[in-house]
């Protein structure tokens, strides 16, 4: 048995984020990382690059091997079949026991299964983790037509990983608009046009009845909610994520859909704490924030925030500042600052234009002072930190709109929509905000960079 | 569509092979004019009678014919060294333009027509190949399947590339002897340029200039849609085929020095190379205007763009070893090194070329001040192991040859003395940076593994850092193929460039410094 103070169950983006910056704040505390996936951090965004052939699998370790043996973190490879709470031990399943004193869950999350009949057979899969892809490679080879099932980010990353081997696809999803439970009705149409544009079959408003299988166990067929039978011998289900807590069901330790953690990320046990994909906040942790934040970035900042509490006498609570989020579908970017719902009320007043072919959207959303609530954009590249700081400050419309080229993150020579733009929202809004001008100077030495005064 | 792929594959290939076959074709008969037509008068004699053997003999092949022709001619030599008669022996090279001159064959007989079967049937497969690259999809990026491939991800074709590659420059820098009958097809073409005969030169001038732009058209396709991307490569299209390949040689044409207007000391090693400096003075006020030029440039030019524009307004625009790095060597820039080793290096490496360029023509300089004193020998000896060493060896055969092995820019990258000065001036007085997105960065690579300048980019956008590096050429595809929008190039003031200590966006809670 090894003794150790803290120890990190996961070695995802919150666990390793945890682990680098209590090492940041504290160069003697021990810490190890354990994780059954892979030996070493790697992105699981990057899943996708790998199947396509952008990337091998090395090249999504942000970091170098031997940076932990440098930062003196000790990673332990193995799956841990129960915790000891009140012993404070983890049980491996090769019988190795390890003790803590501070124990942080960064266990993650796993892929929504609703119970669908046939959703075990052979060639049915999700997609989280390194080992999911691995068999996502092998259910694949030779194949002639695959399903998806479920309309996310998981789904069109999915779609596309098919695409890039030539698999004819068709994605089942049960919204009218693609993703539209999030995304409004625009930029879901925007978003569905283009993944057909890439020959997905999309069909929209249907859901998965039953996948069929064949006599070997294998998937043969799936049925639709509308009684359709579409062979396939492979099956994606990517109905979302729900946090990985099943290690935790019959203990001690309070979970409801994640485990319950306060503004600190303090379970109800002791020295025991909850970061990243499974923890789940008992209140929201911001106004129009959700309970379970299950993205990158906030299993970031999670990590950041509890090693700064593990490492000081004086702890803080969570707060995160303004949200956003990216995402990409197929060849369009996606950006998001603040909050935008999929539907919204009087007073909220919102602005959306859309170049002509179709591929290029910005929508913001103004509160009845006129101030800005939130923006996305779609295939044009925006500045977080211009975005950040007129949400925070609540700056009015007119003066959003009018230094949007100030936001503009596009890469240099890239096609000019801001007048456009500008048009559209001077005609619908009875302004006459002026394109800013840039003298032949300004033009000649090159893009301006903003900085934040 | 495929098919017209296909076909252009089959043409590249076959040109190729004629090309590839060429050298071995036609027979060898020297005779006494030949001779007299292409040595100097010093050497005349000696030649006409060292040669004197392999008068009116036919070869069937240049292997035989060289094989003769040097064991008589180092024969000589070796007699006069042993007697220590320093001041007779044949320093000149003459087996390039003596072979040359006893070729004969089909080659000679029809240039034009080998000329069409060799580079024009690449240039032709080429063009049928890329230009419907990429047909009726939209624009993105396109690294479907790289490490799937046995071109670009070190396969066999890979390695096929790379030797052969290696293999043709050794010869070109040290054997040209044996490519004569490629340079005899070249013929018409230089002298309708410039009025005289090729050399090896021109023919790999032509086929560099011929490489960039059929390459140049892939990127078109490749990066439809991205401004930054189809600019500079169109950039570096002209730059080469105005600058490096027809200028020159209509400068040649009316009796002045042949030179490259945008090649920049120290990359041009030989700029102050008295002969140079003796072309350049004696040619009038356009030589005068090669001079000032060149010193302007290295002065006033690489400072000023630099400071303003960053490195990439020579290395991704203008340069040729750059052009062809950003055409030709598309396809590899992956396979760069992006470990700290490599890094640690590339540092010493290239600054010590750097120092080495400059001691040189220190002493060069010197030299010609002094007229010729004692400095002589030592120049003579540091300018032909420098030509050798790094001019050639590295520049050359490492630097091209190794495209399919460690990636585009190892000439760029570990031995460009120009690539080091323009560095330093973008690394400490730029206002070029790439500017990284607040808090967007999912870690996920792209940027890192396409880098071709082996930059670690992830390291510094995943803690909101931007990336300011003497190494970066500015080629914005780390930009372009990152799929979260965490990166823009750009030039603006100098306060916040650098930001040793980023705050991440997004955290409230406590203000993270990574
Ligand atoms: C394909 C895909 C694409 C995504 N793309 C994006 C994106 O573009 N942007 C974005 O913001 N988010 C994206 N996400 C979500 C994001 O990756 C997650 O929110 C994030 O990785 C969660 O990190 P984490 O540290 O909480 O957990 P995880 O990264 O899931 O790490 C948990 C680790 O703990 C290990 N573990 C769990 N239980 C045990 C045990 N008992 N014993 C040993 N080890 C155990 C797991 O094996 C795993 O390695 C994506 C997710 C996927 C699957
Ligand atoms: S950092 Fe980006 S722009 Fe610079 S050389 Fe690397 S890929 Fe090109
Ligand atoms: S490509 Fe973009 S998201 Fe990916 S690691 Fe680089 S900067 Fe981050």
């Amino acid at each position: 048995m090894s003794e150790n103070t803290i120890v990190i169950l996961g070695n995802g983006i919150s666990g390793v984020t945890c682990a680098r910056h209590i090492r940041k704040n504290n160069p003697n505390i021990t810490i190890t990382i354990v994780s059954a996936e892979t030996r070493h951090f790697f992105s699981r965004t990057a899943l996708m690059y790998i199947y396509m052939g952008h990337m091998k699998y090395e090249h999504t370790k942000p970091y170098a091997d031997d940076f932990w043996e440098k930062n003196d973190i000790k990673l332990l490879f193995g799956w841990v079949k129960a915790i000891d709470f009140s012993n404070q031990e983890l049980n491996f399943e090769d019988g190795e026991v390890v003790s803590y004193k501070q124990l942080v869950l960064a266990t993650g999350s796993k892929p929504n299964m609703f119970g669908w009949p046939g959703q075990d057979l052979n060639g049915v899969q999700g997609l989280y983790s390194y080992q999911d892809l691995l068999n996502m490679e092998k259910n694949t080879q030779d194949i002639q037509h695959a399903v998806l099932v479920g309309g996310g980010l998981i789904g069109v990353e999915m779609a596309e990983m098919l695409a890039s081997r030539k698999i004819p696809v068709t994605f089942l999803v049960r919204e009218k608009g693609f993703w539209d439970n999030i995304l409004p009705k625009e930029e879901a149409a925007l978003v569905g046009r283009h993944i057909r544009e890439h020959h997905i079959d999309l069909k929209l408003d249907t859901e998965l009845k039953e996948i069929i299988g064949d006599e070997k166990g294998q998937v043969k067929a799936v049925k639709t909610s509308h009684g359709e039978i579409i062979n396939c011998q492979f099956v994606g289900l990517t109905a979302g994520v729900s946090p990985n807590i099943a290690l935790f069901k019959n203990s001690d330790l309070n979970t409801n859909r994640g485990i319950l953690v306060d503004d600190q990320f303090r379970t109800n046990l002791p020295n025991v704490y909850a970061i990243g994909d499974c923890a789940e906040f008992n209140k929201p942790p911001g106004k129009d924030r959700k309970n379970i934040e299950q993205v990158w970035y906030t299993g970031r900042m999670h990590g950041e925030t509890l090693a700064h509490n593990l490492t000081h006498e004086k702890k803080v609570g969570y707060t995160p500042g303004i949200w956003f989020n990216s995402a990409k579908f197929f060849d369009i970017e996606y950006q998001t600052y603040g909050h935008v719902p999929p539907t919204w009320e009087n007073p909220t007043r919102s602005f959306y234009w859309e170049s002509a072919s179709g591929k290029v959207a910005l929508r913001f959303l103004f509160d009845q002072e006129d101030r800005i609530l939130g923006m996305n954009a779609f295939g044009w590249r925006m500045r977080h930190e211009f975005f950040d700081r007129a949400i925070k400050e609540g700056w009015k419309a007119d003066r959003v709109i009018g230094q949007l080229d100030k936001a503009n993150f596009n890469p240099e020579f890239h096609k000019k929509f801001y007048k456009q733009l500008l048009d559209k929202y001077n005609s619908e809004n009875g302004t006459s905000i002026p394109l800013p001008r840039q003298s032949f100077i300004q033009k000649l030495i090159g893009s301006r960079s903003w900085n934040r005064t | 569509m495929k098919l017209l792929q296909n076909s252009g594959l089959v043409l590249f290939i076959i040109g190729l092979l004629v090309f590839t076959g060429i050298p071995f074709s036609g027979s060898y008969q020297l005779d006494r004019t030949m001779v007299r037509d292409h040595t100097k008068e010093m050497h005349q004699d000696a030649m006409l009678e060292v040669l004197e053997p392999i008068y009116e003999k036919t070869y069937a092949s240049n292997f035989s014919f060289i094989k003769d022709f040097n064991d008589f001619f180092n024969a000589y030599n070796e007699e006069l060294k042993e007697e220590q008669a320093w001041d007779k022996v044949i320093w000149d090279d003459y087996a390039f333009a003596l072979t040359k001159a006893a070729s004969s064959g089909p080659v000679e007989d029809a240039p034009l027509l080998f000329l069409a079967l060799s580079i024009g049937l690449a240039v032709l497969g080429g063009l049928l190949y890329t230009l419907p690259l990429y047909r009726n999809k939209p624009a993105g990026i396109k690294h479907d399947g790289i490490y799937f491939s046995s071109m670009k991800a070190r396969g066999w074709l890979g390695i096929i590339t790379g030797t052969y590659l290696i293999v043709f420059y050794i010869i070109l820098y040290w054997y040209p002897e044996y490519l004569t009958n490629l340079v005899i097809m070249v013929d018409p073409l230089s002298i309708l340029l410039s009025g005289g005969p090729a050399s090896q030169w021109f023919l790999y001038g032509l086929i560099y200039t011929l490489a960039i732009l059929v390459m140049g058209v892939r990127m078109f396709r490749k990066y439809k849609g991205n401004n930054y991307q189809t600019i500079r490569t169109a950039s570096v299209m002209f730059f080469q085929l105005a600058f490096a390949f027809l200028i020159p040689e209509i400068l040649v044409l009316f009796n002045m020095p042949w030179h490259d207007f945008k090649n920049i000391w120290p990359l041009d090693y030989s700029f102050f190379y008295e002969y140079r400096i003796e072309g350049m003075v004696s040619s009038g006020a356009l030589g005068m205007f090669m001079l000032i030029w060149g010193i302007i440039l290295i002065v006033i030019g690489v400072p000023v763009f630099t400071y303003f524009y960053g490195k990439r307004w020579y290395c991704s625009w203008v340069c040729g070893c750059g052009g062809l790095a950003e055409t030709v060597g598309d396809p590899y820039r992956q396979l760069s090194d992006k470990s700290l080793k490599a890094w640690q290096v590339e540092r010493y490496l290239v600054h010590g070329v750097l120092v080495l360029a400059v001691v040189m023509t220190a002493v060069t300089i010197t030299n010609y001040f002094m007229e010729f004193g004692m400095l002589e020998q030592a120049t003579n000896q540091f300018h032909s192991i420098y030509g050798f060493a790094i001019g050639s060896a590295f520049a050359g055969v490492i630097g091209t040859g190794f495209y399919p092995f460690m990636g585009n820019r190892v000439w760029c990258r570990f031995g460009c003395p120009l690539a080091a000065y323009l560095g330093l001036v973008q690394r400490f007085k730029s206002r070029f940076r790439i500017t990284t997105n607040g808090g967007q960065c999912i870690s996920c690579g792209n940027c890192s593994t396409y880098c071709e300048m082996g930059i670690d980019v992830r390291w510094y956008a995943q803690r909101g850092q931007n990336i300011v590096r003497s190494s970066c050429v500015g080629c914005g595809v780390c930009s372009a193929v990152c799929p979260r929008g965490v990166l823009k190039l750009e030039n603006g003031q100098e306060a916040g460039r650098i930001n040793d200590m980023p705050i991440i966006i997004g955290n409230e809670s406590i203000k993270v410094k990574s």
